[in-house]
């Protein structure tokens, strides 16, 4: 591992776990004054541990962290911001409400005995804006910024309220179009060049290749790798975010596909997807690759009538029409939500109510409800006290487990899934795919969404690779590599 | 001339003012009399004072649904203390001091346990309503007002002139001197702020809890200033006065530009709304417009009043 001469950030030996799960061990990582540090790994590999860990949010269990040579174990958020961290968190939030300039001081008001002083709010704000966005009035009402807009206020916040010496940017262009990831470009080059060091966390490598000197690698928790990143090919950085968590390939007899009975055309939504094109056969399982913010959740809700269609043609068999989830149902196509908590389930009901909510009779008889609940109970696997148990007390494999079951009760011809397996334990992936397998075996057209690409390759018969809201023609799994999925999922290829 | 336009009490000004044509021409013997235009200023006092603290704590993010139960159990504690012995500036300010432990319990509930405020002042609405007719062993209670009656009486009890009962004066000031809190200081900011995006303030520092259980107390406080207006006016404590308040109030302020999700309200544009649904009552007496239709106008001018508002809001976001 290169030593960097004086580091701005020195982590040594930091490790972390939750529970009985290791989240982070023996990590390493130095980061000059002024260098873009990228920070790369898969999903769930530790990255969002390491950030909280540097800005105060957990403790770590070993190691140390030096901050400009001098001892850095912050015990809150504000007690690193004190020590000039400051954090652009992954999803922007600003309060809509209230002007540029009060967002940008937002908790940090100048104020004499509780009169918030005007004249120095917009002088601070304008200070902080002027590095980032300086075309940015501080007066500006922000609900009428742009997605990019937000970034920059929230950046300038950060910079504004911390004598920032370590700027963290976590996914900072997911939600942004590619002009304005140029904008933030220069304002991270900028804020460089004043000596910042930033910690840069992307799964675009694209983008890491562009601005990114230096480069550290998590993969399970622990560092696989770093180095500079001039003279570091794509390809290598992918071999070392999907090296060691390969899983063994399941290969089981290809499985070729009956009719289409769901096909889209040059599909484009309100900003996403931008075109996405795709059939779908009976007794097939097709994946879509793509990273967070590709659009392939976007592409799931058009498909399934939550969200508008602009253009392009939608068809479930030869039918076409406008679509609505009543509709969707009726023809035999349902949606499983990647977000369990907020869409896929309604927590408080009992897992029965939850299993037959798509299809209730006229007239409900709970006996029936239950038995039927307690047939996919033991069809699944679904660990529970009983039908009547609220499915909040169920773990979230299970609670996926039903949230799968309803589908099944409903008898789709067509399952949309959202990333399956998100959040749920290594034992409930393995029976999420044995029931995706089962369902394409009794000829059911199956559609899953991941970020997880070894997962994609065990599970599916083609897969087809999403990347800024266009969806490229799908290939057999036998033709693809895990290396190969990454560099198009993040554009290199 | 495009500011005005996008003041959020701009809209609800223009209705007070279209109403107030409106009934002049249908009444123009009655409804546009001095005497006529003083007893609505007089009768907009107590939703006003009220709706002043209900739109701290909608713009917060929350509601209030107390305020008619501590306005009845504010003019029975004021009766109390007049016919114990108390002057009148102690009545008063017993009443108000009452109002704000209501609102201090209720923040605390709502803060503490992490309640929702609809159901915790649900709670606190019934509970005071049984207080205030316990305390009152279920009657009026008569006491002598002591000059307090003033604070609601025209002055020198003369039709003609052009000043204001006490209160009226005292609604004005306090509006004014909560608009500019709301505007200009730290915590009124934060209170925005709060509302407008709960978890951003938070991870800001804006100390949410204390912003929470501030707006409850300012309500409360309000709203039992409101209940000394009341008994100011009834010159009796009634236990089973002001049912429903809330309710007006709550009208009131959404009229003038709030939303039930926070982060939005304007404190003139409430006061606004509250004037508007007394022109409504009055002025459909003095045509001659039975009860009922009074409601249902009621109601259609919240309905447009809340479709307006939408759609110059989408406005905003397109501009």
């Amino acid at each position: 591992m290169a030593e960097v001469a004086d580091p701005r950030l020195e982590i040594r030996g930091l490790e972390k776990s939750f529970g009985g799960t290791r989240a982070l061990s023996a990590v390493d990582l130095s980061i000059a004054p002024g260098e873009v540090h990228a920070l790369l790994g898969e999903n769930g590999a530790g990255k969002s541990t390491l950030t909280r860990i540097v800005s105060g949010v957990f403790a770590a269990d070993a190691g140390s962290m030096r901050l400009d040579g001098k001892p850095h174990a912050p015990r809150s958020p504000a007690e690193a911001r004190r020590a000039g961290i400051a954090i652009v968190h992954q999803e922007p939030a600003i309060c809509p409400h209230l002007s540029v300039a009060e967002n940008v001081v937002l908790g940090a008001e100048p104020a004499r005995f509780g009169w918030v002083d005007r004249a120095r709010v917009r002088a601070e704000a304008g200070r902080a804006l002027a590095l980032v966005a300086p075309e940015l009035s501080p007066d500006a009402a922000s609900s009428s910024l742009g997605p990019a807009e937000v970034q920059l206020v929230t950046l300038a916040r950060a910079l504004a309220q911390t004598d920032c010496r370590l700027l963290i940017l976590d996914e900072p262009t997911a939600s942004l179009a590619a002009p304005e990831v140029e904008r933030l470009f220069e304002v991270v080059r900028r804020l460089a060049s004043t000596g910042i060091a930033i910690v840069y966390i992307s799964h675009f490598l694209e983008e890491v290749e562009r601005i990114a000197d230096r480069f550290s690698v998590l993969c399970d928790g622990r560092q696989v790798g770093s180095g500079a990143i001039a003279g570091t090919p794509a390809t290598r950085l992918v071999e070392l975010m999907t090296g060691q968590t390969l899983e063994a390939r399941r290969r089981r007899e290809p499985r070729t596909g009956g009719e289409v009975v769901l096909s889209a055309r040059d599909l484009a939504g309100t900003r996403l997807p931008v075109s996405a094109s795709f059939e779908l056969r009976k007794g097939e399982v097709l994946g879509i690759a793509g990273l967070v913010g590709s659009g392939r959740t976007e592409l799931l809700r058009a498909i399934f009538g939550l969200d508008r269609v602009t253009r392009g043609e939608l068809r479930v068999r030869a039918e076409l029409g406008p679509a609505s989830p009543g509709r969707r149902l009726a023809q035999g196509v349902g949606l499983s939500s990647e977000d369990r908590k907020r869409e896929g389930l309604a927590e408080a009901l009992s897992v029965a109510e939850n299993l037959t909510l798509s299809k209730l009779p006229a007239w409900v008889r709970p006996a029936r409800q239950a038995s039927a609940a307690r047939r996919l109970i033991e069809r699944l696997g679904i660990k529970t006290a009983g039908p009547d148990q609220p499915v909040r007390a169920l773990s979230g494999g299970n609670q996926q487990k039903v949230a799968l079951g309803r589908l099944l009760h409903h008898e789709v011809d067509v399952a949309l899934l959202d990333e399956p397996t998100r959040g749920i334990d290594v034992k409930s992936r393995a029976d999420v795919y044995a029931i995706i397998d089962e369902l394409a075996s009794q000829g059911k057209a199956v559609l899953v969404v991941s970020s997880h690409f070894p997962e994609l390759l065990a599970i599916c018969d083609r897969i087809a690779v999403m990347h800024r809201g266009r969806l490229a023609a799908a290939t057999p799994v036998a033709e693809l590599t895990e290396h190969r999925l990454m560099l198009d999922a993040a554009g290199v290829g | 001339m495009k500011k005005l336009w996008r003041a959020p009490w701009f809209g609800p000004l223009c209705a007070v003012l279209a109403v107030y044509v409106l009934f002049a021409l249908l009444a123009p013997d009655t409804f546009p009399r001095t005497a006529n235009v003083l007893t609505m200023a007089r009768q907009t006092v107590i939703v006003s004072l009220a709706a002043i603290g209900m739109t701290l704590v909608m713009i917060q993010g929350g509601i209030d649904l107390s305020v008619g139960s501590t306005v009845a159990l504010t003019t029975v504690i004021v009766a109390r203390a007049l016919d114990g012995g108390s002057g009148p500036w102690a009545a008063a300010a017993s009443g108000v001091a009452l109002g704000a432990c209501v609102g201090a319990i209720n923040g605390l509930l709502v803060t503490g346990l992490c309640l929702l405020p609809f159901i915790v002042t649900l709670g606190s609405m019934s509970a005071l309503r049984g207080a205030a007719k316990g305390l009152a062993n279920e009657q009026k209670v008569d006491a002598d007002p002591k000059g307090l009656d003033s604070l609601m009486a025209l002055p020198g009890g003369a039709q003609g002139g052009f000043l204001l009962p006490t209160g009226v004066w005292v609604a004005l000031a306090l509006a004014v001197v909560f608009a500019i809190f709301l505007a200009y200081t730290r915590p009124g900011r934060h209170v925005v702020a709060v509302g407008s995006n709960l978890e951003t303030a938070r991870l800001c520092g804006v100390p949410v809890g204390r912003i929470t259980l501030m707006v409850y107390v300012i309500a409360g406080g309000l709203a039992g200033l409101a209940g000394v207006m009341e008994f100011s006016t009834l010159t009796v404590g009634d236990p089973t006065d002001s049912i429903g308040l809330e309710l007006e109030v709550i009208a009131a302020v959404v009229i003038g530009g709030a939303s039930l999700s926070g982060g939005r309200g304007s404190i003139a544009g409430a006061l606004c709304g509250a004037l508007l649904l007394t022109e409504i009552k009055t002025g459909s007496t003095h045509v001659g417009l039975p009860n009922w239709v009074q409601e249902i106008l009621t109601g259609a001018i919240i309905l447009v009043a809340m479709a307006l508002d939408q759609w110059r809001e989408r406005g905003k976001g397109a501009g």
